[in-house]
């Protein structure tokens, strides 16, 4: 959080703390938890970030954050169909995890509320650092969501959807994630929403054991009412992989962090993004990944679009510890610019304490190339479907990696449903 | 089919006039032959055919069955039946080669008001088209022309020729990069598609092409303009005997 006293108050900032005074009598949580919701509500009383905290450079929280609706307890949202067919379906609706859930082989689920009633969840309530402003907003409110467990060796048939919905007012949603050595899962986390203006903060923790593999999906389609405050937390462990696909197509001020450690040798990370930016957004993606143990691996793939007045960030910090030799990590963010009101700023940065290491990034911002766009209008292809192929055809490319056709077939149809909508 | 009449045109970035008073008649069932030494203007012609955005045209008109095409983007000229196959195609990365092939051909018969193709006849014409070019079908799920050799990107440029059944094809140093086994089957490829109600225009700087693609009549490209004009033994004379001559005379 921003250690410098701030001036005065903004309207977002005096909101929030109103708000944590007249909901902390029905937030679950013992003891150990309401120290940790007073300590979160403490560091915003310091203020939102500004442009000033290094990391909230591109995203001045404080200025972009206007307002914050209230809390509404009364509207009322439905879980949707799952993007994979047959997927497990875990609603978190306007903030509140569902009490009938399904019966998921190899899998315990729970209630985050009863585990933060019971006490059993406290530590990992903690914000992960001294800039966290998603986290200690997340930890002050959160009040539900889920805790899934996977057994060790369990490789699941079906995909788990877990999905955190608000039709309006504010949500604060937690998702947790074991899964189990040698287990293998899919899993969608699909945020999204409809109507008026809405504050979510979601949290996701994931921990992948020993030689498991898992696949993560975060589809993000909220509507342009809607500020989106997300973080994605994950260990990976000795010999697991871990591929996180995260797919920004909505919401009005979107900031996804990802933060990943590498705690065991052979672990391999793959970050694969899209981010399809259009209207007057804000979205922002942070990465920061830290190679902590020797002889691991990691590839960060993003690819954007921007058209009408749309802002994005990419910010990837690589984090090669000194005892982690033999790291091997690429990084490569790819924005297509659309429009002449469209902006992207990308921030690639690596640690490297390490001497015996294979690290790079690149970066490049262009237009359709006019070459290609001739080509295809030479077969008599009109200029819009021509540039809708290629702007389709760009972000398609890190789709198709994800090498599971009911995957790839599934994600893109989510994008062409962004074309129809915005191309 | 086609007219050419005292065409200028530049390039748009740096004024260079390319085109200078170009000339150019050819009929449907014709296959003219266009040569010229390097830097005649032989490409830029191709490509203003096309409708490419990087040239203006400053003088002159370009009239197809009649109308003028200058006014028409790529996409239109495309629709209207001219086709160019290109001297260097596009690897477009992404963008599949069947999805690619299936857009055009359905795109085509939009703008001509017939139905989109259905997707066994439109798997049957693409099937019989590459096995008429000795293509490999696996070829055609790549991206398109990502990876193709350069005899393999000439192929798929026939290939598209065939599918969308052009009126006046512009074939653009088609046999550069071809071996003679390759040649041979692209000039095949051509040959098939002469018809009374079609016609070809063959850019190319060698006889070689000609002896397969055997065309009604030659052009010389010089400076911007067509300087002389004649049958088939006109390119064996310039085989023979160089642009030299030719130039010599015009001058």
């Amino acid at each position: 959080m921003n250690m410098h006293a701030q001036p005065q108050r903004t309207l977002a900032e005096t909101a929030l703390i109103d708000a944590f005074g007249e909901r902390l009598s029905l937030l679950p949580g013992d003891g150990a938890v309401m120290v940790k919701r007073d300590d979160a509500i403490e560091a915003i009383k310091h203020g939102l970030p500004t442009r000033r905290v290094e990391s909230w450079h591109y995203t001045d929280l404080r200025r972009l954050l206007a307002s914050v609706p209230a809390f509404e307890a009364d509207v009322v949202v439905k879980a949707l169909a799952p993007i994979l067919e047959g997927s497990a379906v875990l609603p978190v609706l306007n903030g509140v995890s569902s009490a009938k859930l399904p019966e998921i082989e190899g899998v315990t689920v729970q209630r985050l509320s009863e585990k933060l009633t019971d006490g059993s969840v406290a530590p990992g309530l903690d914000p992960y650092g001294s800039d966290d402003a998603i986290g200690a907003l997340n930890t002050a409110f959160v009040a539900d969501g889920y805790f899934v467990d996977i057994t060790d060796g369990a490789e699941l048939e079906k995909p788990i959807e877990l999905q955190n919905l608000q039709a309006g007012g504010q949500s604060h949603v937690r998702l947790l994630a074991r899964v189990g050595a040698g287990a293998k899962a899919i899993v969608v986390e699909r945020q999204a929403g409809e109507g008026g203006d809405a504050l979510t903060s979601s949290v996701s923790q994931l921990v992948v054991g020993d030689g498991a593999e898992v696949t993560w999906l975060i589809v993000q389609e909220q509507p342009d009412t809607a500020t989106h405050l997300a973080q994605f937390k994950a260990h990976i462990g000795k010999d697991a992989k871990l591929t996180l696909f995260v797919m920004n197509a909505g919401g009005k001020l979107v900031r996804q962090e990802v933060v990943v450690r590498t705690t065991g040798e052979g672990a391999d990370f793959k970050l694969r993004g899209i981010n399809l930016l259009a209207g007057d957004t804000h979205t922002d993606v942070t990465m920061v990944l830290d190679h902590a143990v020797p002889h691991t691996t990691s590839t960060e793939v993003i690819r954007n679009v921007v058209t009408g007045k749309a802002r994005g960030v990419f910010q990837g910090r690589i984090n090669v510890h000194q005892y982690a030799q033999k790291t091997n990590a690429k990084m490569a963010c790819n924005t297509l610019l659309l429009s002449d009101d469209g902006e992207f700023s990308t921030k690639p940065e690596l640690e490297i304490f390490a001497d015996d290491v294979v690290c790079g990034h690149g970066a490049t911002v262009t237009e359709n190339d006019h070459n290609h766009l001739f080509y295809l209008m030479a077969r008599g292809i009109d200029e819009k479907s021509a540039r809708g192929l290629l702007v389709k055809a760009f972000v398609a490319e890190v789709i198709e990696e994800l090498d599971d056709e009911a995957l790839v077939e599934a994600l893109e149809a989510r994008l062409d449903g962004w074309f129809v909508a915005h191309g | 089919m086609l007219e050419i009449k005292n065409l200028h045109a530049r390039i748009i970035d740096d004024g260079t006039e390319i085109i200078r008073g170009l000339n150019l008649t050819v009929k449907a069932g014709e296959v003219a032959a266009i040569m010229g030494p390097n830097g005649s203007g032989k490409s830029t012609l191709s490509y203003i055919l096309a409708g490419r955005e990087d040239y203006e045209v400053t003088e002159g008109d370009i009239l197809y069955n009649g109308q003028s095409i200058l006014e028409m983007d790529p996409a239109e000229r495309a629709t209207a039946g001219i086709f160019l196959a290109f001297q260097y195609p596009m690897e477009i990365p992404g963008v599949a080669t069947m999805e690619f092939l299936k857009v055009a051909m359905n795109e085509q018969r939009k703008a001509r008001g017939e139905e989109p193709l259905k997707v066994p006849e439109f798997l049957k014409r693409v099937k019989e088209a590459a096995a008429s070019l000795s293509m490999d079908m696996n070829m055609l799920k790549r991206p398109l022309n990502v990876g193709f050799s350069g005899g393999e990107k000439k192929r798929a440029e026939i290939l598209q020729m065939k599918l969308l059944e052009p009126k006046l094809c512009v074939l653009d140093e088609t046999d550069s990069g071809l071996d003679i086994d390759a040649l041979k089957i692209v000039s095949d490829g051509v040959n098939a598609l002469r018809s009374p109600d079609r016609a070809i225009v063959v850019i190319t700087h060698y006889q070689r092409l000609l002896e397969h693609i055997v065309p009604d009549s030659v052009h010389v490209l010089y400076k911007g303009q067509v300087i002389k004009s004649g049958d088939k033994s006109l390119a064996l004379d310039l085989e023979a005997n160089g642009y030299a001559g030719v130039i010599g005379q015009a001058a």
